[in-house]
């Protein structure tokens, strides 16, 4: 059967299992929408392509699938480079597919050409031309290969226009993928394997820190299953939030620059870390010349590139963190760590009394109050995507995440605008899960077009607004660290209600704390999307706080006012 | 200086891939060489590069990460050869080449070429044997000069061969579930 390029692509697509693309058509990609035209995909369509990009690795974040954006070239390709990134940092199978000039014109400076492959070329995993119809349903077959094998990452491929418009004959079996014989290497190294069961076997103070990994891997219950055999309590990076259930006693909870107190205490007290699916990032350690100087250390990482690049570890095992646990389980001994995790519960202290929801209302209304009600009205049972700032942190403190992929974050790039369109992207990819977005004022601005694509999909996705008119991370490191200088941190923003309303989209804006809950209620009986405006206190922090570059256990600590800095005891 | 030896494939951007991956670790290369091999779809690289041996093991390790390279390996620590090879051409007239060419001799250099006025040498070798014979021409005059960069290969059984089979990577994921 003979199908030009454009039709290939489709048909490829739709047999790798492809149901949604989102995208933004152009000159140079407008033989693949004439295709998709005829095709069973679902395209939606977005107001930017970043925002198709964010919503194509919320899709892949929410089920672990792969996510798929397309875009024409030139201004549509390079639009994309932000969400790109976001997606390498994090690990997220996305692939990008891209329009590009026809391949007599390449590097002539035509119109919208630009060499996309060039600029992307550190931020994706693999990236290629194709710039011949025959290679098209190969190489894309391959993206997917490469996007979700190992650690998982974003593949771009650029497809001329002269290719999706030439026809070929369309050979599934003859297009399979050819990647060339890589060198699978011997990665179980037995006397480093040997020292780390014989290490997990022999601590007094062990501390498991979990990463993305164990969800990457899908190694959950495998997870659960090790950490109750050993007997050793987890800390969680942000994107390791839900791999481990929140509500186990064993979950610590968050470690790191903004995690709890006495998590990055006991971490620095510790004489065993076994690390597993992360990757010590620097917001996780903070000053490395400090970080758990008493504990050997043991990781467990799909990536070689990982080992020894922030720590130095006593023992390293390069594979699946699901394999890898397998493997170990049989080797360890079950153990009784009672004294050391009763000494973590006094780390704690007061903390977990100090409630922030039994504290009386004050007239003020904290993120963290609007943010603990929705953990509670939804019953933790929402998918969570937040943005970047000072309420992905509060999220990540006070919504308790039982189940993997319920949070949705950019950790890595830590990119603002990232949420409202990931939300998109995640509701595409679980329509039966009630879908949340936690967004500041700043970066929903960045994104808040998207709000179009919400309505024009006709889905159902709540918003809610954390508006405190400043970019609050921002301004809290300028009151801590720049004598509350607020340079180009308070921000002006529109009526947020007004501006749902003008897009169709019923919105309430929320003044005080009893108002909450009624108004979460209210946005949950309701099938249509609905905007949230909480209007927070202006200048509140996130606490506790390790500033960059301190010793993890160096935290600035909440002042002695109403708000305590402690999640609550689910 | 570490020495890492690659195998690639053998296609437009690979080498752009991997110089790009020596800047983002803020390595320095000293020298890197490329040409085909037996298999004209592989490429063999020896990049030789101005880090510590934490850096070489993050470089060998980021290698290897990239798609289009098949292995990369350091072999600063094992037995091997380094060969660099050399076009200088020193100035020379009737009075002096004799002398010249004794000198030359003495390091197994060739003569290839004799204008009037110069001549080209040609010597292969480790690194110090060209930058010995260099600093005897210099006096000469040297004119011009070409350098390979370094080529490297283990001594005996210790083979580095591109791998032959396919690793798990090439299986293709399952679609969702409907």
């Amino acid at each position: 059967m003979k199908l030009t390029g454009a039709e290939i692509l489709c048909e490829t697509l739709t047999r790798l299992g492809v149901r949604h693309i989102f995208g933004y058509p152009g000159g140079a990609i407008l033989p693949v929408y004439d295709a998709l035209g005829k095709s069973k995909l679902h395209h939606i369509l977005v107001r930017h392509e970043q925002g198709a990009t964010h919503m194509a690795d919320g899709y892949a974040r929410a089920t672990g699938g792969i996510g798929v954006a397309m875009a024409t070239s030139g201004p549509g390709a390079t639009n994309m480079v932000t969400g790109i990134a976001t997606a390498m940092l994090d690990s997220s199978p996305v692939v990008c597919i891209t329009g590009q000039v026809s391949s007599k014109l390449l590097g002539s400076d035509a119109f919208q050409e630009v060499d996309i492959t060039g600029i992307t070329m550190p931020i994706t995993k693999y990236n290629v031309v194709v710039s011949k119809v025959e290679d098209i349903a190969r190489i894309v077959r391959e993206a997917f290969v490469i996007a979700n094998c190992g650690r998982p990452g974003p593949v771009l491929v650029d497809i001329t226009k002269d290719a999706q418009q030439a026809s070929t004959e369309f050979d599934w079996d003859a297009s399979a993928p050819k990647l060339p014989p890589k060198r699978v290497r011997n990665n179980h190294n037995q006397a480093e394997f040997d020292r780390a069961v014989e290490l997990l076997n022999t601590a007094k103070r062990p501390i498991i820190l979990a990463g993305r990994g164990i969800m990457l891997s899908g190694a959950m219950r495998k997870f659960e299953e090790f950490v109750h055999t050993s007997n050793i309590p987890v800390a969680m990076t942000l994107l390791g939030i839900g791999c481990f259930p929140a509500r186990d006693p064993m979950n610590l909870g968050m470690m790191g620059m903004h995690g709890e107190a006495w998590v990055n205490t006991a971490i620095q007290e510790a004489d065993l870390l076994l690390a597993v699916g992360m990757r010590f990032d620097d917001r996780v350690t903070g000053d490395l010349r400090t970080y758990a100087r008493n504990a050997r250390k043991i990781h467990i990482e799909v990536d070689r590139a990982e080992i020894n690049k922030n720590v130095k570890v006593d023992a390293a095992i390069i594979g699946d963190a699901g394999e890898t646990l397998a493997t170990l389980l049989p080797l360890i001994h079950e153990r009784d760590h009672s004294a050391w995790l009763s000494h973590i519960k006094e780390l704690k202290g007061d903390s977990a009394v100090r409630d922030i929801q039994s504290l009386p209302d004050s007239g003020h209304l904290y993120a963290a109050h609007v943010i603990n009600d929705l953990w509670k009205v939804t019953k933790g049972g929402a998918i969570v995507v937040t943005d970047v700032g000072q309420h992905q942190m509060w999220e990540a403190q006070y919504y308790h995440h039982d189940e993997p992929r319920t949070l949705i974050t950019s950790g890595g790039l830590g990119t603002m605008g990232f949420a409202l369109p990931a939300a998109i992207g995640a509701k595409f990819a679980r329509p039966d899960a009630e879908v949340w977005v936690v967004v500041g004022d700043g970066g929903f601005q960045m994104t808040s077009c998207e709000l179009a694509t919400i309505v024009q999909e006709k889905i159902n996705v709540k918003i809610a607004i954390i508006n405190n008119g400043y970019l609050g991370m921002v301004r809290q490191w300028q009151e801590f660290f720049y004598d509350k200088r607020y340079v180009a941190t308070p921000l002006v923003a529109p009526d947020f209600v007004a501006l749902a309303k003008a897009f169709g989209i019923r919105g309430e804006r929320v003044t005080t704390r009893k108002e909450v809950v009624p108004s979460i209620e209210s946005a949950r009986s309701t099938d249509a999307p609905v905007l949230l405006d909480f209007r927070v206190e202006q200048e509140d922090s996130v606490y506790p706080m390790v500033p960059a570059g301190a010793a993890l256990h160096d935290m600035i600590r909440r002042p002695n006012n109403p708000l305590v800095e402690t999640a609550t005891e689910p | 200086m570490q020495t890492i030896v690659a195998y690639v494939e053998n296609k437009p951007g690979v080498l752009n891939r991997v110089a790009s991956l020596t800047r983002r670790l803020a390595i320095n290369i000293d020298s890197l060489t490329v040409g085909p091999t037996e298999n004209e779809e592989i490429a063999r690289m020896t990049i030789c590069a101005h880090t510590d041996e934490r850096g070489a093991i993050r470089l060998e390790a980021s290698l290897e990460k990239l798609v289009d390279v098949l292995l990369a390996e350091n072999i600063s620590d094992r037995s091997m050869l380094e060969r660099d090879l050399a076009l200088i051409k020193v100035a020379a007239d009737q009075q002096n080449r004799p002398h010249l060419m004794e000198l030359i001799k003495v390091f197994r250099g060739r003569v290839v070429d004799v204008a009037p006025e110069s001549l080209i040498v040609e010597v292969s070798g480790t690194v110090d044997k060209i930058d010995g014979l260099l600093e005897v021409l210099r006096p000469f005059g040297v004119l011009e000069m070409a350098r390979t960069g370094r080529i490297a290969m283990t001594r005996g059984s210790d083979l580095l061969r591109p791998p032959a089979e396919a690793s798990a990577r090439s299986k293709e994921p399952a679609p969702p579930a409907k």
